[in-house]
């Protein structure tokens, strides 16, 4: 799992490398220090339209002939905005790995921003901030987040407010790519079928006299402590009341994460950090299903938190029962709480957590482009020994870690509690 | 890892085939398909009885899905949560997902628990019990879980197409079934249901990852070998489907909702009909290739009216469909239409160009590898093969099938289905 080269080519990219040769299959990732974390209003959300703008071609590349290109070698790509970063990926054939690595040289500097192209995407994503609106989760997780994040960035979601998708200009965009798409903001992951030596000099040859840039600024809008529990609530249609507790959660980065991790596990079953591959555990015997869902307080529950670069949430989502109220959920949530706060866990109990990690991680190494993707991820809150050591780091909790990490992050103190409630139904 | 030359096609040897796919049919009907994959410590398992919504009556439906729901809830060795917690000690995973002709399992695990997993798979095909109070619980879920699809755009336009296009056909019938339905059935219906469709007869079970697939198939034929169910009942047959007579529209309001989902579709063929192939190559030229084909470019790439836009080939056991799908604002949905039929228009007049063909071809054959490089992909395979007979060598063969499809044939299989004058046209939204 150890087996892999990094380097940092003289304009300051970034590059990993690993040889998979299990199918002749290479996956190749190029990521950018540059999220929702690095925008104010009136230009919230525009990273990710900037995401958008880089499949709308270059003078070498139109638009449509890079989709087709791909398709036709029977490729598959695709690119995500997220709080820290934004990254796209190419997972091709062995053979036709070279258009990826050319395509994305090519968009690291010549995208066009097209005026009418842009015209048109942003009422894509319009659409797209539409089509969450719709879900009442993406409506409660906005407010909620709105409420935990005063001051930092993590304020408002990665989509952006539609009033600032709406007014944002082309030039506004075009400064935010050439700001943020330079080899020293980037690292590059590549992972599958390939020889070391020459993938290396293919890419130091492609991407080696792309100018280093200048290290982008960063806002540098830390979030006070917050000062005691905030709790709020939101009306909308339906029948069915949802209620989120959000806990603000160290950086990944952060020794203590591992025992919340563990924490994670045992409260509400083990969260999936896999992009691709992973997952599917259920949570069914979890402290908060059985105290949840078991005893019909909810309907549903899940739980999780995220690698960021500053502190973000640890958020619990239920879907409260149809003849309970979110306080009653609530309170049984807070017993839970206290308890793995009071008692000390048993190590059965971690070793079941780490278990579960493990396996997670095996249904994660069983595709390439998943084994891509953690190289440059990693990257982006911590470095790729992050991912090497995770399980060691969890296997090293002790059951004092995990009730001094509950008794200092699950504190009401450090939450915000959001109820989703059908307008005319009666609320907390 | 040691060295291997660069490969510089799609080598044959990494595709499934007759040499590396190990198949055994045991005495009592059940076919078992394994194939080794060693490149991490997991397995993955899945597969199906031949039970499924088919037999539920009207005034039950959503018995297949309840009664499927339920296995795992108690079973003759097991409490709900003692059966969980072997499974998710181990990080393990098993699920059931109940069809219409069929009910399929899926599952994972470290090769380790290999065992646990299939002997917990038997347990709740076999030995399920019902306990009343957890089928109340999971009752209260099931209709949490409607009044959730009641506010679901997406949901709600399936729905409707379904009624228009299957309308007098079991296909026509939601299988998680209407609120009213899902209170009308009772424990004693899950256990006669279970009683009668689940059986070994026509079982088929495939795992994939780090086992020797001797081993794996020892194992399977412990652990299930020994499944005898006389009383199992064949599928009732299903009546002829009526094609539409004209174009048929049909809107559900649902207030509050800043984006409507819009299906406009018609009928598709079965998955073993010979024209499948030249529908499905038609397909992805239409809807699907590069940023979702002809639809995705006219809909969103150029009049920029949608985040997603699309169209898809459904094709089973029985009559398909073929649909496209957008999510639009309130106020485009009468031109994202128009722009669909015109292209649906379009693509029966004058079929798709030599070129398109030839990308989507390639694209097809290109895409295989990246298919089938995980377990879940690989079994994924190995169970089309199984349920449409294509045979152990077909991935093998499907390079040369993709390749022998003409233009005439995507055309004549586009005018065979698609007549833009008879559409079921459903929307959902505010």
């Amino acid at each position: 799992m150890s087996d892999f080269t990094k380097t940092t080519l003289s304009n300051g990219l970034i590059v990993l490398l690993k040889e998979i040769h299990s199918a002749p299959l290479i996956s190749s990732w190029m990521w950018y220090r540059v999220g929702s974390r690095d925008e104010a209003p009136p230009l919230t959300g525009i990273s990710h339209l900037v995401e958008h703008m880089q499949f709308k071609g270059t003078p070498k590349y139109p638009a449509s002939m890079m989709d087709k290109a791909i398709s036709r070698d029977g490729g598959t790509w695709n690119a995500f905005t997220f709080l820290d970063w934004t990254t796209f990926f190419e997972t091709m054939p062995a053979d036709k790995i070279d258009l990826a690595l050319r395509l994305e040289a090519d968009r690291m500097r010549h995208s066009v921003f097209d005026e009418k192209e842009f015209a048109s995407e942003r009422t894509v994503v319009a659409s797209e901030r539409e089509g969450n609106e719709n879900e009442p989760l993406f409506q409660l997780g906005e407010a909620v987040q709105q409420a935990a994040f005063r001051v930092h960035p993590y304020h408002h979601e990665v989509i952006g407010d539609m009033a600032d998708i709406k007014s944002m200009r082309r030039d506004d965009l075009y400064r935010h790519y050439r700001t943020y798409y330079v080899p020293v903001n980037a690292v590059m992951g590549v992972a599958g079928d390939f020889q070391t030596k020459g993938m290396l000099s293919r890419i130091k040859e492609l991407f080696g006299k792309i100018p280093a840039g200048m290290t982008p600024p960063r806002l540098a809008r830390q979030e006070p402590e917050q000062l005691g529990e905030l709790r709020l609530s939101i009306e909308g249609q339906g029948e069915t009341v949802y209620l989120q507790a959000a806990y603000h959660f160290p950086a990944a980065s952060h020794p203590d994460f591992f025992a919340l991790s563990v924490l994670d596990s045992l409260l509400a079953g083990p969260t999936n950090l896999n992009m691709f591959g992973g997952g599917g555990i259920s949570n069914k015997t979890s402290r908060l299903y059985r105290a949840l869902v078991d005893k019909e307080l909810a309907v549903s529950l899940s739980g999780g938190s995220t690698t960021t670069i500053d502190p973000f949430l640890y958020y619990v989502t239920l879907t409260i029962h149809p003849n309970r109220t979110p306080d009653e959920a609530l309170a049984a949530l807070d017993m839970e709480l206290q308890r793995v706060q009071d008692e000390v866990v048993s190590k059965e109990e971690i070793a079941r957590a780490i278990k579960q990690a493990r396996a997670n991680f095996a249904y994660g190494m069983e595709n390439i482009t998943n084994q891509a993707f953690w190289l440059g991820y990693s990257e982006m809150f911590a470095n790729y020994d992050w991912f090497l050591t995770y399980l060691d780091r969890l296997a090293a909790v002790k059951p004092k870690d995990v009730q001094r990490v509950a008794r200092t992050y699950l504190r009401k103190q450090n939450r915000v509690v959001g109820t989703y409630i059908p307008s005319g139904k009666d609320g907390m | 890892m040691p060295g291997r030359p660069k490969s510089l096609s799609v080598s044959a040897s990494s595709l499934p085939g007759p040499e590396d796919i190990h198949r055994r049919v045991l005495p009592n009907g059940i076919t078992v398909l394994c194939r080794a994959n060693f490149n991490s410590p997991s397995v993955f398992i899945n597969g199906y009885i031949h039970a499924g919504s088919l037999f539920e009556p009207d005034e039950k439906l959503g018995l297949a899905d309840f009664t499927t729901s339920a296995l795992m809830r108690g079973t003759e060795k097991h409490t709900f949560d003692s059966l969980y917690n072997e499974l998710e000690t181990v990080g393990a995973s098993l699920g059931f997902d109940s069809g219409i002709h069929v009910t399929g399992f899926r599952g994972r695990a470290l090769v380790e628990d290999l065992k646990l997993l299939l002997e917990l798979l038997s347990e709740a095909l076999r030995q399920p019990i019902f306990p009343g109070d957890e089928i109340e619980k999971l009752r209260h879920q099931l209709l949490t879980s409607l009044a959730i699809r009641a506010q679901d755009t997406s949901d709600m336009a399936d729905l409707t197409f379904d009624e228009i296009l299957y309308h007098d056909h079991p296909y026509a019938r939601p299988e998680d079934g209407f609120s009213e339905t899902i209170q009308a059935i009772s424990r004693e219906d899950l256990i006669e249901y279970h009683r009668k469709s689940f059986g070994p007869r026509g079982m088929v079970i495939v795992v994939v990852g780090a086992v020797a697939p001797r081993k794996a198939m020892d194992i399977i034929e412990s652990v299930l070998g020994d499944w005898q169910n006389p009383n199992q009942l064949d599928l009732p047959s299903m009546p002829e489907l009526k094609k539409l007579d004209e174009t048929i529209r049909k809107h559900v309001t649902i207030s509050g909702k800043s984006q409507a989902d819009l299906i406009i579709g018609t009928n598709g063929p079965r998955r073993n009909d010979e024209d499948y192939l030249a529908a499905s190559l038609g397909n992805s030229v239409l809807g699907q290739f590069g940023m979702m084909g002809r639809v995705g470019d006219s809909v969103r790439e150029k009049s920029g009216l949608a985040y997603y836009a699309y169209s898809s080939l459904n094709a089973g056991i029985g009559p398909g469909s073929w649909t496209v799908n957008a999510g639009v604002s309130p106020a485009n949905v009468k031109k994202a239409g128009d722009l669909i039929i015109k292209e649906l228009k379009r693509f029966v007049k004058s079929g798709i160009s030599k070129e398109e063909l030839a990308d989507s071809q390639a694209n097809y054959i290109g895409r295989l590898p990246l298919s089938l490089e995980s377990n879940g992909g690989v079994a994924a395979a190995l169970i089309n093969i199984e349920r449409y007979s294509l045979g152990l060598d077909y991935y093998r063969r499907y390079p040369e099938l993709v390749k022998s499809v003409t233009r005439a044939e995507v055309l004549e299989v586009a005018r065979k289905y698609i007549d833009p004058e008879r559409l079921a046209i459903a929307t959902a939204g505010s």
